[in-house]
């Protein structure tokens, strides 16, 4: 996947920055065109630096420039949704729908039903959500629509926690993650590990069409994952990973380079799989150790002291070797003999 | 209220709610001065004519380098490129290769024609200049432009001072050094050879000058007191390097030995190698770290198989053998003898030891101050003498750099200076702003691109030969090392703070209009200026 991304040619900051005017118009990033969709517009609530509403409006641009525009968007309870549609105003400038916080894969199931009923199946359709409305509360409207292969793009947005109610823990929150209801306290402080789900292998196991995982940090690695999707047929999953300044306790401004270091630590494999088996991963550019993911992050603070040095290094080591399996299972770091 | 189908509530956009209120700091876009820039000593703007050359467009980016300095193609070859030292580039592999680009550009404006128009009308004034080496062409070139009538007099048979008689051919070809000087004189400059200048005050007068710049270089070798025999041939490294350049090629020797440590005696070094010197032997008082000459030039010279022996000391020359007393750093990290002598075979030796300058032409009624050898000069290149300015070699302090580059740079001050001068105005100050630091880049953008090399001609074919070493690079690696630059400090229009506001709060103006905040929405997050990859955002605190 890389490789075909990788230009035969240089072009000073290649195809890591958003734009780049030496390179071709058809090849530039749906980011960079000043006529983008802006699916998600300014003046939404979400908080400042906010992750997800960077991905959504990265994702769905993409999906509204496959689709030349015929995209019908589903969209299931959460941040995203409160913090874009209070009453009377919408951020939405695509074709918007929201009905309940389990029912989104349901809903979306029937728009393509609907449109395919009607002849019109040209027009296309997106049903997104948090962590919560896919791993927790509409999980099983998910595995149904994963399971009869409906020709729906789900993409998670994936915050690690059900953050604008007040940070609790959902089903992909980390171990060892201080939330509301996992507080940073006893022998096992923070979320406990081994519990939780992993979607998107969920997902693979549905052998599905098309599975793919993505941060915020990498524009055009998400972008040709929405494309490739958007080219194909049933059911179809994609899962965004986006750091919460709010929950995971960073600056807003460093959203961008905690997606990075979660992708470059080996803590979020980013990768594609077709009917059930991996295609390829994006190795990892610089191996970073798994601290220095975690040191900025406030609900990891009882994992190190006040100068930032590491107090719970069994803690650190067990987060470490998550990390390093993902390396491993997904060979991001392709040289690597493990 | 009529809705259509399925639709149960009015809907009004959520541009209604200026999301701008909540910031408690805003992003602002800056433009820092790169380092590159700031290192060069001609003053030119590297970073801007880079960004040309990225897009392929190499006579603008000519154009631009020629803003600054007349002789592309000459820097490309004899600059020390302190650039390439100060290139943010070294903190992710290795600099920028400017100064081949340089050449790159310089030698493709010879190929081309390409020249620079004088516009600006004739100001009726006259000025001298004396000496035809880079310093007294920058400043002609720059004061032709300003429409200043400009007549150079240089003492020796052909222009190019230092360029021509001081650095040697495999390493400055001769057509490049033509083609440049050529240039300026089809500007309008005219160049008057063979005619000395004894007292710049009468010359001024008679050739009714309103002004002059003296651009005389260094041309005199030191001689310290060594004592000789009668049979012992010594000569000077400039004496050595200038005869080889008139076609007098000095009798050397089979064994040379050379004294001195600056790049004056790699070029006497690496030209007797050249002349047939079965070995040479470079002698040096200090130790190799503090060798004045540039790495590459020493690297250089032991490639070619020039000996070198630090720590050492000529104490005397007699026929066919020299003295030679050890030498230790003490304390202080200064050399000082150790009484212990050897004898070292040698048929000649060549003193590289510094260089002075013949201020003869100063002696008289100008009120000139020339201690310690040195004209002094103000911030402008004036001397003490009204409309007498000075430059490069001749106007550099003892612990000044004397480089080519400096020269020009100072030619290019002193053409403004004299061009303010001649109007009775004074020079407004330049406002730099503060500078790009490595510190500031977000690094995880650049493509990983490791430095293109340029060809060198293999040891053994540079033995009886002045062929040119260092070869250019293809327009295509040229344009790879162009796109190396990173862009330090200044926008580059990679479109990712456009790209990266979660609130659509960046504005695209277009191609070369950059961008805008739109503080309607901007929450001030800071994402834009975290990852910018050149460092040309900072946060500002609000104050409300």
């Amino acid at each position: 996947m890389l490789s075909e991304r990788t230009p035969v040619r240089f072009y000073q900051v290649g195809s890591f920055a958003v734009g780049n005017r030496l390179v071709e118009l058809e090849r530039r990033s749906a980011q960079s065109d000043p006529r983008r969709a802006n699916s998600l517009s300014s003046g939404h609530r979400a908080c400042a630096g906010c992750g997800e509403a960077l991905g959504a409006r990265y994702a769905l641009d993409a999906a509204m420039r496959a689709t030349r525009g015929q995209l019908i968007c589903v969209n299931s309870t959460g941040c995203l949704e409160v913090f874009s549609t209070p009453y009377p105003e919408t951020s939405w400038r695509v074709a918007w729908l929201h009905s309940l916080f389990a029912n989104a894969a349901s809903v979306a199931t029937g728009v393509a039903a609907g449109l395919r009923a009607t002849g019109r199946d040209v027009v296309r359709v997106v049903a997104q959500g948090g962590d919560g409305g896919t791993a927790d509360i509409g999980f099983g409207a998910l595995s149904g629509m994963f399971e009869r292969n409906d020709d729906v793009l789900f993409i998670c947005y994936d915050n690690q926690g059900y953050m604008n109610t007040g940070v609790q823990r959902s089903s992909t929150t980390p171990g060892a993650a201080r939330t509301a209801t996992t507080q940073a306290v006893g022998p096992q402080p923070g979320n406990a590990f081994g519990q939780g789900k992993d979607v998107a292998r969920l997902a693979m196991a549905h052998e599905i069409p098309y599975v793919a995982t993505a941060t915020v940090a990498d524009l055009f690695d998400l972008e040709s994952k929405v494309e490739r999707a958007m080219s194909l047929h049933g059911a179809r999953y994609l899962h965004v990973l986006v750091p919460c300044p709010l929950g995971w306790g960073t600056l807003s401004k460093d959203t961008i380079a905690l997606a990075r270091l979660a992708h470059e630590t080996g803590i979020f494999p980013v990768f594609e799989a077709e009917y059930g088996e991996v295609t390829s991963s994006v190795p990892l550019r610089h191996r970073t150790a798994v601290e220095e993911y975690l040191r900025p992050q406030k609900r990891f603070a009882h994992l190190f002291d006040k100068s930032g040095a590491v107090t719970s290094p069994d803690v650190v080591a067990r987060i470490q070797a998550l990390a390093d399996r993902n390396i491993r299972r997904y060979s991001l770091v392709p040289d690597e003999d493990q | 209220m009529t809705t259509p189908f399925a639709i149960t509530l009015g809907v009004g956009s959520s541009l209604a709610n200026k999301t701008g209120s909540w910031r408690v700091e805003r992003p602002v876009y800056v433009d820092r001065h790169p380092p590159c820039n700031n290192a060069c000593p001609a003053g030119e703007a590297t970073q801007g004519w880079l960004y040309q050359a990225e897009e392929g467009n190499y006579e603008a980016a000519w154009r631009l380098i020629m803003a600054s300095n007349p002789l592309p193609a000459i820097m490309g070859r004899a600059c020390f490129h302190p650039c390439e030292s100060a290139c943010n580039r070294v903190q992710i592999d290795e600099a920028v290769g400017i100064n081949a680009v340089e050449r790159f550009l310089g030698d493709r404006a010879i190929d081309e024609g390409w020249t620079v128009p004088v516009s600006a009308p004739p100001s009726g004034k006259r000025v001298l200049v004396v000496g035809s080496g880079p310093a007294g062409l920058a400043a002609a070139y720059h004061l032709v432009l300003l429409g200043h009538e400009v007549v150079v007099y240089e003492a020796a048979p052909q222009c190019g001072g230092m360029l021509r008689y001081g650095i040697p051919q495999y390493r400055l070809p001769r057509a490049v050094v033509d083609a440049e000087i050529d240039r300026i004189a089809a500007m309008g400059v005219r160049f008057e050879v063979e005619r000395r200048v004894e007292n710049v005050a009468d010359a001024m007068q008679r050739g009714a000058f309103d002004a002059a710049f003296v651009g005389i270089g260094a041309q005199r070798g030191k001689h310290p007191d060594i004592p000789s025999g009668d049979a012992a041939k010594v000569l000077d490294a400039v004496s050595m390097l200038h005869g080889v350049e008139e076609g007098a090629l000095p009798a050397l020797g089979r064994r040379v030995v050379i004294y001195g440590g600056g790049d004056t005696a790699m070029d006497a070094a690496r030209t007797a190698q050249r002349l047939g010197a079965a070995e040479t032997i470079l002698v040096y008082r200090r130790t190799r770290d503090q060798m004045p000459a540039h790495d590459e030039e020493v690297c250089d010279a032991a490639l070619e198989g020039v000996q070198m022996r630090w720590l050492s000391t000529v104490s005397r020359a007699d026929g066919g053998r020299l003295l030679i007393e050890t030498m230790v750093l003490n304390d202080q990290g200064l050399a000082e003898g150790t009484g212990h002598f050897e004898e070292l075979e040698a048929d000649s030796l060549v003193l590289a030891l510094g260089q002075d300058t013949d201020l003869t032409l100063f002696d008289g009624d100008v009120a000139v101050d020339t201690t310690r050898g040195v004209v002094h000069v103000d911030d402008h290149q004036m001397t003490g003498h009204a409309g007498l300015f000075c430059g490069g070699d001749a106007a550099a302090g003892p612990s000044a750099e004397r480089t080519v580059t400096a020269a020009v740079g100072d030619g290019a001050r002193a053409a403004a200076a004299i061009d303010a001068w001649l109007a009775g105005v004074t020079l407004a100050p330049t406002v730099i702003p503060p500078l790009a630091s490595a510190d500031r880049l977000n690094p995880w953008y650049y493509a990983d691109a490791s430095r293109t090399l340029r060809p060198r001609l293999e040891a053994a074919r540079r033995r009886s030969n002045f062929d040119e070493v260092v070869g250019g690079l293809t327009a295509e690696d040229a344009l790879f090392e162009a796109r190396r630059c990173m862009s330090c400090g200044n926008c580059f229009e990679c479109d990712n703070c456009y790209g990266v506001c979660p609130d659509n709060a960046v504005i695209k103006l277009g191609p070369g209009q950059r961008y805008e905040f739109n503080l309607d929405y901007c929450k001030g997050c800071g994402i834009c200026a975290t990852e910018c990859p050149c460092g040309a955002i900072d946060m500002v605190p609000e104050h409300h």
